[in-house]
């Protein structure tokens, strides 16, 4: 039996971390930015499916889905408390997330529903759009569900009070019951605009996923959220400014 | 405050529980659930190494690997973004944590070290501690949630393995058909289990 | 093909099966076999990563120190599964954000360092390469199977195309609930290694 000494032993851990370490961070960046491009194309291909160009689960390449995003879609950072177009913010770069999280960027929310803590200063607003019109508003919204934070897009028709479309694309339902929140995009499930537009029918069997649904849609609709952005959007009647 | 780690604690111990949802530290709980003693003694252990290294990687991963974590170092780091090497990280910190609770255990519990055996030194390849440790990263947990959630989470799996080991002392006087003896049986138990504990999934504090 | 190398590839499907004898590679084979594209992306995954591992290791097996033994073979399968979880998100996105935390569970996962320690540490390179292999595909043989069923009467499909039309589609098909979730996963491959055991009674115990 070989005896090693300590110098050897501090060696080899030494070369074997080394060796590790440069297979490691060599493909680290080398493959950073197909990654960084695959999660931009990840979010926009939710925005499509939401807004209609795109089926739930149709694979499209990355070229296609870029093409129909940059053709039809119209990113704007809008200040959420006055509701103006903020365009000194990057659209292509701002992370609204991360702005959430930081003192600087957000604020704390007011009392609500949705288990919201924070809530960002400025918030990207997905515009689809034919020629210079509007044809749909594609809100990012969160909010708790029964045990993680749902993050998804609401889409609105132009005149603001009817919802086309809603779907999840990040949350930690019980898979298979509150899960089936991503995977049905709810269309038109919105009652009449009239009466209670902002109530979600229901989910069978994950009763507070829905009711968590409900009261994210009903606060980022409500003033603390996207309501003066949507006011000031109908009274400039859905054309583009 | 308290009412949201104590929804978090009642998650990670029933609705989420690391072993019967997550299928996590599925190796020790079946092979080390023959008998109570054995099984609860396990249960301790991993229960102390997930509360231990769960705070502790959280750390580890908010001050040093993830983007922008090294800016209290020097502000001109804020764009480097080590989250790659966590898996690295993170299992050298729970190999460590083990290693020290073995010695620990030898000096203090000889019995219950020599009763472990080799399954000691695997709890640092437990899914479970690697995997309490990934999900604090995907859910992005504060220091004090995490350590909430690895005692949740280990307290979850104690009671796991030693409910299975208690029906296993149980199995032994029953009849079970040769090709289903042992594994077999095993696993169709615990698959009844998992179904009892989706009972717990509509709670809210 | 030697006798032995052709032994180290076939024997871990069915008489030496990782997850149905050994008892290794449970967790992640019960958590990503909800369809049948991340089960088969898993056994990839896991093919790769024993093999190679088990090849690594072999080479250096007579350099490594026994006191920093564990600590050395877990390193070089973290690094391996680091690599391996960077091409999945560079190259299949959409799965990777499926399968999760578990690409990083294959460290942990009980095969890999289990063949490292029994195999790979006394044998060649070579043997050792195909002895992952093997070990591989008997890991993948079974998350296939189960993936199959789990997907199948789970959900009605396979690979995600709708094989059994479903009620709600007008179908005739009432999707069994239960074979997503965690339970069913347990009573599959418990049927599996009854099954198994049916078939060759001298791998039953008592």
């Amino acid at each position: 039996m070989r005896q090693y000494n300590n110098s050897y032993i501090i060696g080899f851990a030494t070369a074997v971390c080394l060796v590790c370490s440069i297979v490691v961070s060599t493909s680290a960046v080398a493959l950073r930015e197909r990654q960084d491009r695959n999660k931009v194309l990840d979010r926009q291909t939710k925005v499509l499916v939401v807004a209609g160009l795109l089926e739930e689960g149709q694979k499209a390449t990355a070229e296609q889905v870029e093409g129909l995003f940059n053709d039809n879609i119209r990113i704007r950072a809008v200040d959420l408390a006055s509701g103006e177009y903020d365009d000194a913010v990057d659209v292509n770069t701002y992370d609204q997330r991360k702005a959430e999280k930081d003192p600087d960027m957000s604020r704390a929310a007011p009392p609500n529903n949705a288990g919201l803590t924070r809530v960002p200063d400025v918030a990207l607003v997905y515009q689809k759009v034919e020629g210079d019109q509007v044809e749909m508003l594609i809100l990012p919204v969160e909010g708790k569900g029964l045990w993680s934070t749902l993050y998804g897009f609401l889409a609105l028709a132009p005149d603001t009070t009817t919802i086309d479309g809603i779907t999840f694309y990040e949350h930690g339902e019980t898979p298979g019951l509150g899960g089936g929140v991503a995977i049905t995009v709810i269309k038109g499930a919105a009652g009449s605009a009239a009466e209670d537009p902002y109530h979600v029918d229901g989910l069978s069997g994950a009763t507070l996923t829905a009711r968590g649904v409900s009261h994210l849609v009903q606060f980022w609709l409500g003033k603390e959220g996207f309501g003066p952005y949507l006011e000031k959007f109908r009274a400039q009647q859905g054309s583009v400014s | 405050m308290l009412e949201h780690y104590l929804s978090l604690a009642v998650k990670a111990i029933f609705v989420e529980n690391m072993a019967l949802a997550f299928f996590l530290g599925m190796c020790s709980f079946l092979a080390v659930s023959k008998k109570v003693d054995t099984a609860s003694g396990l249960g301790a252990a991993v229960t102390f190494v997930l509360t231990v290294t769960t705070p502790l990687n959280a750390l580890m991963y908010n001050y040093l690997l993830k983007e922008g974590a090294l800016t209290w170092i020097n502000p001109a780091w804020a764009g480097i973004d080590l989250s790659f090497v966590r898996f690295l990280a993170f299992i050298g910190s729970i190999a460590a944590v083990v290693q020290v609770v073995e010695m620990a255990l030898d000096r203090y519990a000889p019995k219950l070290y020599s009763a472990l055996g080799v399954f000691l030194p695997l709890i640092a390849v437990n899914c479970a501690i690697l995997g309490a440790s990934l999900f604090m990263v995907e859910r992005d947990y504060t220091v004090g949630e995490s350590t909430v959630f690895g005692l949740g989470s280990g307290i979850g799996f104690w009671l796991a393995i030693v409910a299975l080991a208690a029906i296993r002392e149980k199995m032994r006087y029953s009849n079970v058909p040769p090709a289903l003896r042992g594994l077999g049986i095993t696993f169709l138990v615990t698959g009844l289990m998992a179904i009892g504990f989706m009972a717990f999934a509509g709670i809210q504090l | 093909m030697n006798a032995k190398r052709k032994g180290a590839l076939l024997d871990p499907m069915f008489n030496d099966n990782p997850i149905a004898i050994q008892v290794l590679g449970i967790c992640s084979a019960l958590a990503v076999t909800t369809k049948l594209e991340t089960s088969v992306v898993m056994s990839i995954a896991v093919i790769a990563v024993v093999s190679l591992s088990n090849f690594t290791i072999s080479l250096i097996r007579n350099l490594i120190p026994p006191s920093i033994r564990i600590i050395v073979q877990l390193t070089i399968i973290a690094s391996l599964v680091i690599v391996t979880d960077q091409i999945l998100q560079a190259f299949v996105y959409d799965i990777s954000k499926q399968l999760s935390v578990f690409v990083g569970l294959i460290i942990t996962n009980c095969i890999v360092m289990g063949r490292a320690e029994a195999f790979a540490m006394q044998n060649p390179p070579i043997d050792s390469f195909l002895d992952g292999i093997g070990n591989g595909l008997g890991y993948s043989l079974v998350l296939i199977s189960v993936g199959f069923f789990r997907e199948l009467i789970g959900a009605g499909k396979l690979f995600g195309y709708q094989v059994l039309p479903l009620v709600t589609d007008g179908g005739w098909y009432q999707p069994n609930g239960l074979f997503v979730l965690a339970p069913g996963a347990f009573f599959l491959i418990g049927a599996f290694i009854w099954l198994l055991r049916t078939w060759k009674p001298e791998l039953q115990e008592d």
